[in-house]
């Protein structure tokens, strides 16, 4: 059977949520894979957010953000910017690979930005395979 | 009068025991020194391996709910762990996971970065002072001409004591501060209203920085990353404002900051604050927003200077965390 990747997607509301909204208003064809959560900024995204998505399930994990300048509350892209590089350095040392976590920025006119985003997205997590953390923890619940 | 009346009141039985733990925390509980005299009078211990020889075969005949008050420290690392967890948690009322250990994995639960055959092979064959040519490794079930002999399984995961049993209470440290297990204990002794179920004791609401006494600013700016060797203490400005790695801001209170004032960073041993489900990642998500660059390229050379996230930011917590061991 076809791999169907699940990726979880945390969108700024000002930016990269009206972004995506733009796609789908627009109606631009992108994959079906993503499943949007909106967050009223990115820097509200916190790591448990995201280590939470892989550990229920999701195979790759996408976060979206106003441009670096244009935050709607001036640096919040900024402080996501950071905790991004922190965690995907966490992540690669408990066996996840980088790429199944990614941050870009799309603004609210970047529609097309973000259906190609999407798609891209989509490709390097079915390149990747399913992410195995959900697995391992159902077969670590079982021992006892 | 008084006297008579103290006699009259039924001893409490408490028990203490080991799972994978260094054996620390039984020491925490020797540290009340002369207030032992006082513990003693008010319970009697009815099973502590440690101190006292009473065997398992003991502890198994005790009808169930016998014991009134178990520490148990240690984390679940091999099938004996988990039988005397269970065997505990059936003879006794209230039980407390007693211990960073046992409240999330603590230094053992590092072992999740690795598997258990990776383990044994370090263990047994590739240890610079191992001579194992046949690669003989211990097995669960041996057969000699005399019968069976049979060792715990070792699991391939470490994991803190609630994920075996139910627990009543929580009370961490590495080890607990002393003064906090006799303020619990004696408030079981008296008898006064316990908090309710599954809730951390003997520690504050508030994280370390609240306690903490060095010199804080609201604005912290990190613009590099120092071990704590790298850097000359000024022995009152925050560690985090000198750029040493202290866990304070997602830790518990209730030790007294005893690291601290050693002038020694926090390592996060108390755990998290209420609510908070993941140490470490909350502790992440404070230090990256204290890096002081918005270039990607810098905040990754930033970054760069944290050797090892995850061993630190998880020291005392990995199995108890949201990914609870490395995926293999």
């Amino acid at each position: 059977m076809d791999f169907k990747p699940t990726i979880v997607s945390f969108l700024c509301n000002w930016c990269s949520y009206t972004g995506a909204d733009l796609a789908g208003t627009s109606r631009m064809k992108y994959a079906p894979n993503i499943r949007i959560i909106r967050v009223m900024c990115s820097g509200r995204i916190e790591p448990t957010f995201i280590l939470k998505a892989f550990r229920e399930g999701a195979d790759g994990v996408l976060i979206c953000g106003c441009h670096p300048g244009d935050c709607h509350y001036h640096e919040g892209n900024y402080k996501c910017l950071r905790r991004f590089h922190l965690i995907q350095k966490y992540i690669q040392q408990m066996g996840i690979n980088k790429d199944r976590l990614r941050l870009d920025w799309v603004s609210a006119s970047e529609g097309k930005q973000f259906a190609e985003l999407a798609d891209e997205m989509t490709e390097t997590i079915k390149e990747l395979g399913p992410c195995e953390v959900k697995n391992t923890m159902e077969k670590l619940d079982k021992i006892c | 009068m008084g006297e008579d009346e103290k006699n009259k009141k039924p001893k409490l039985k408490m028990a203490v025991y080991w799972g994978a733990a260094c054996g620390g925390c039984c020491v925490s509980v020797l540290d009340v020194h002369e207030k032992l005299f006082d513990v003693v009078a008010a319970a009697d211990l009815v099973f502590w391996p440690i101190a006292l020889d009473f065997k398992y075969k003991d502890l198994k005949a005790m009808p169930d709910g016998y014991i009134d008050l178990t520490l148990y420290n240690g984390a679940i690392r091999n099938s004996e762990n988990q039988h005397i967890a269970m065997l505990l948690r059936q003879k006794t009322k209230i039980l407390v996971a007693y211990g960073s250990c046992a409240h999330m994995g603590g230094i053992p639960g590092l072992a999740n970065f690795s598997t258990k055959e990776q383990i044994f092979d370090r263990i047994y064959c590739d240890t610079e002072s191992t001579e194992n040519p046949e690669k003989i490794k211990p097995q669960h079930i041996y057969k000699v001409p005399e019968g069976e002999l049979e060792l715990p399984i070792f699991y391939n995961d470490v994991m803190p004591l609630d994920q075996v049993v139910c627990v009543d209470y929580y009370l961490p440290g590495c080890p607990p501060q002393t003064e906090r297990l006799l303020e619990v204990f004696m408030a079981i002794v008296n008898g006064s209203e316990l908090p309710s179920k599954k809730t951390v004791i003997g520690a504050y609401e508030k994280s370390q920085c609240d306690e903490c006494e060095r010199k804080k600013t609201e604005n912290k700016k990190i613009k590099k990353f120092y071990r704590p060797w790298e850097i000359e203490d000024d022995g009152e400005t925050c560690f985090l404002e000198q750029g040493v790695i202290c866990l304070g801001p997602a830790t518990r209170g209730g030790c007294g900051t005893r690291c601290i004032k050693g002038n020694a960073p926090c390592r996060g041993c108390y755990g998290p604050p209420p609510d908070v489900s993941d140490p470490g990642a909350k502790m992440m998500s404070a230090i990256a927003t204290m890096i002081d660059a918005n270039d990607p390229e810098e905040i990754e050379n930033i970054i760069e200077q944290i050797e090892d996230p995850a061993g630190t930011f998880y020291r005392f917590s990995l199995p108890g965390s949201i990914l609870r061991r490395k995926v293999v």
